[in-house]
């Protein structure tokens, strides 16, 4: 039995100035009828203007158990932050 | 644009009128037959993808036509209350779905003539067509992609999809005569409502390309007809049984809304 | 992070969303895959009574918006179909499940379409109730199939609008157009109140589904509230409600209903008769002689990727 069409997430990008959002996935033999079974899928209601698709093996996810190590250690740096900063009423508008 | 010309010039634009919009409602409701039965769901959405399309021409041509006509008709007046013989698509387009090798070969051949049809009409004179051709072009080249696509795919697939493929064009091979510019559009032509000179010659060059890319045989060359059978309302049984399924509700009921 | 039963658990009961790299219990996994998957199956066999009605559709228009509202079942099929395969299996596995009849699908779909006026009831009534069966879902606690469901109901409203339209324009037609829709509502009223599922002192797994966040509200209660939103729809169009015992209960505020004949619904679930036969018959025909073409497409590509390494 044949390995079937391989899975494809989809991203599209609205219109200018925003970024391409993950939509879903497709089913295809290749770039080109990725593609155009994502537009098919996808922008039916004028959607999007920009079309991504990227084979799902080829994304590369950060680990769950990794949480941790990954995101933790971003707490605690208010300093990054420009609330952290009391500056006179004159200037605090920076 | 409505003419203001000879009657004559005025038939003919109605005829031109009505031979796009045949063409496209015919294979549209070929494509129909396909939901639910297409190879693939992605093929599902493809397939009705195409007929939306040409439905949304062939309903701008025939409201095109109500209005050249002026005989108070809407756009399914055309569609549903003219007998076959009063239709005048080419007969490529209601030779029936077969495989979906022989489906292919029929859409892939039809694509490329209207690419290069629509193409040419963005430079009509008449405003409603040109306007019709900006559109439909774009549509139009998607649908190639698709249909070029699958044909590339099926000949250079595996030994029975080439097998398959082969056969089907073979068996639409004698439709693409049909395929070309008309001698008895030439007032049109005159008048440059109709733009469609290289039409022919682009068509040959762009089936050529798909078939070696495919690696497919060329089939013998046809006899290019310039004034045919299904252009003028000579068509097969096909399009007989194709327009009973296609009116048969309407017709049972005269006048009624739906 | 959810690594283990209790994370879960606290997740669940917060309301937030479990995702496709989540622990999640093995019951919880299974009985998601079952039900996205059988809602998958229920939109691509779905297509079936309408599209048939494609070829026949009496005006260009109507031809346009049901090619297009079956496209659309097409691709709540893949949406569904795709967020099922988040949790695990690939999608050939899933339709060989409903092809060897081992998953299911809403067995809604096992009534036949004889007339045009089907198109318009199954557009109003089975829509109607199927939307109200999935806006809960767009809460559901799984984050893709929750996802999947916000799409589709962007998607579902213009399926019963078009669907009651056509009954309105019946209704206001000929005689034979009257007959037409009053004989689909009989035909579709009862099979459309039993889409809710059996009564709640029936349904086995109706408390840990909502207590894992999958079920929102119970089925009599969906039910009662697509009977009372209905009743009024049926009364605009001036067509009668097939239930004798169907009466306006001031003291409750909701409709008084018959009972609906659950032996037929435990029939049509069984998938007994020529139907359902039919359905799946369909269904393997596009699967099985579509083989080739899905091959060809799988060699081509083989073949590029060898000749571009």
């Amino acid at each position: 039995m044949s390995p079937g069409w391989p899975l494809w997430e989809v991203f599209v990008r609205a219109r200018r100035g925003v970024s391409h959002v993950h939509f879903g996935s497709v089913h295809a033999a290749d770039n080109e009828t990725a593609l155009q079974a994502a537009r098919d899928l996808f922008t039916r209601r004028q959607e999007g203007k920009s079309i991504w698709v990227v084979r799902s093996t080829d994304v590369v996810a950060s680990d769950p158990d990794d949480e941790g190590e990954l995101f933790d250690p971003a707490s605690g740096k208010d300093y990054r932050l420009p609330t952290d900063y009391r500056l006179p009423p004159e200037v605090d508008h920076m | 644009m409505l003419m203001t010309a000879t009657p004559v010039r005025n038939t003919s634009l109605l005829t031109h009128v009505l031979r796009h919009g045949d063409r496209a409602l015919v294979l549209a409701q070929r494509l129909g037959e396909w939901i639910a039965h297409s190879p693939e769901l992605e093929e599902d959405m493809a397939l009705a993808n195409i007929s939306l399309d040409l439905l949304g021409q062939a309903r701008v041509l025939y409201t095109y036509a109500a209005e050249i006509e002026d005989l108070g008709h809407d756009e399914d007046h055309y569609a549903y209350w003219r007998d076959p013989e009063q239709f005048r698509n080419p007969l490529i387009v209601e030779q029936p779905n077969g495989d979906f090798a022989h489906t292919i070969a029929r859409q892939f051949l039809h694509d490329v003539y209207a690419v290069a049809h629509w193409e040419a009409m963005r430079s009509s004179s008449d405003e409603t067509l040109a306007a019709l051709a900006t559109r439909a072009a774009k549509e139009t080249s998607f649908h190639l992609r698709h249909s070029r696509g699958w044909l590339v795919r099926l000949g250079d697939g595996t030994d029975e999809s080439h097998r398959r493929m082969q056969a089907a064009l073979d068996a639409m091979w004698p439709f693409t005569s049909e395929l070309a510019a008309l001698d008895d559009e030439a007032q049109l032509r005159a008048a440059g409502v109709v733009t469609d000179g290289g039409v022919r010659a682009s068509f040959d060059v762009a089936v050529a390309s798909a078939i070696a890319e495919a690696t497919l045989t060329a089939p013998a060359p046809v006899m290019v007809a310039t004034s045919s059978g299904g252009w003028n309302g000579a068509h097969s049984g096909y399009l007989t049984n194709l327009l009973d399924e296609l009116q048969v509700l309407a017709r049972t009921h005269p006048g009624a809304s739906w | 992070m959810i690594r283990n039963q209790e994370q879960f658990d606290a997740v669940i009961k917060a309301d937030q969303r479990i995702e496709s790299d989540d622990w999640m219990p093995d019951d919880y996994r299974k009985t998601l895959i079952r039900q996205i998957a059988q809602h998958a199956h229920s939109e691509i066999i779905g297509m079936q009574p309408e599209g048939a009605w494609i070829t026949r559709a009496p005006s260009l228009r109507r031809k346009s918006i049901l090619t297009a509202k079956v496209q659309d079942e097409a691709g709540h099929g893949l949406y569904l179909y795709g967020a099922t395969e988040t949790l695990g299996p690939d999608r050939s596995e899933l339709l060989d499940l409903l092809h060897t009849k081992k998953q299911k699908y809403s067995s809604i779909f096992n009534y036949p379409s004889p007339t045009w006026a089907d198109v318009g009831a199954i557009g109003w009534l089975v829509d109607g109730a199927a939307i109200m069966n999935q806006v809960p879902l767009c809460r559901c606690s799984y984050g893709p199939y929750g996802r999947a469901m916000v799409r589709i109901c962007k998607e579902e409203s213009f399926h019963q609008r078009q669907g009651f339209q056509i009954m309105l324009t019946l209704a206001e037609g000929t005689n034979e157009q009257k007959a037409m829709a009053q004989e689909a509502l009989n035909r579709w009223w009862w099979p459309s109140i039993m889409m809710f599922g059996p009564p709640d002192t029936e349904s086995v797994h109706n408390a840990r589904n909502m207590a894992w966040g999958i079920k929102r509200y119970t089925n009599d209660e969906l039910r009662q509230t697509f009977i009372d939103a209905s009743v009024p729809q049926a009364e605009l169009l001036g067509l009668t409600v097939p239930d004798p015992d169907l009466v306006w209960n001031e003291e409750r505020a909701h409709y008084d209903f018959g009972e609906p004949d659950w032996d037929e619904f435990t029939r049509m679930v069984r998938g007994e008769g020529e139907m359902p036969a039919e359905r799946i018959r369909t269904r393997l025909e596009a699967h099985n002689e579509g083989a080739w073409v899905r091959e060809a497409a799988e060699a081509y590509a083989a073949k590029q990727q060898r000749d571009a390494a």
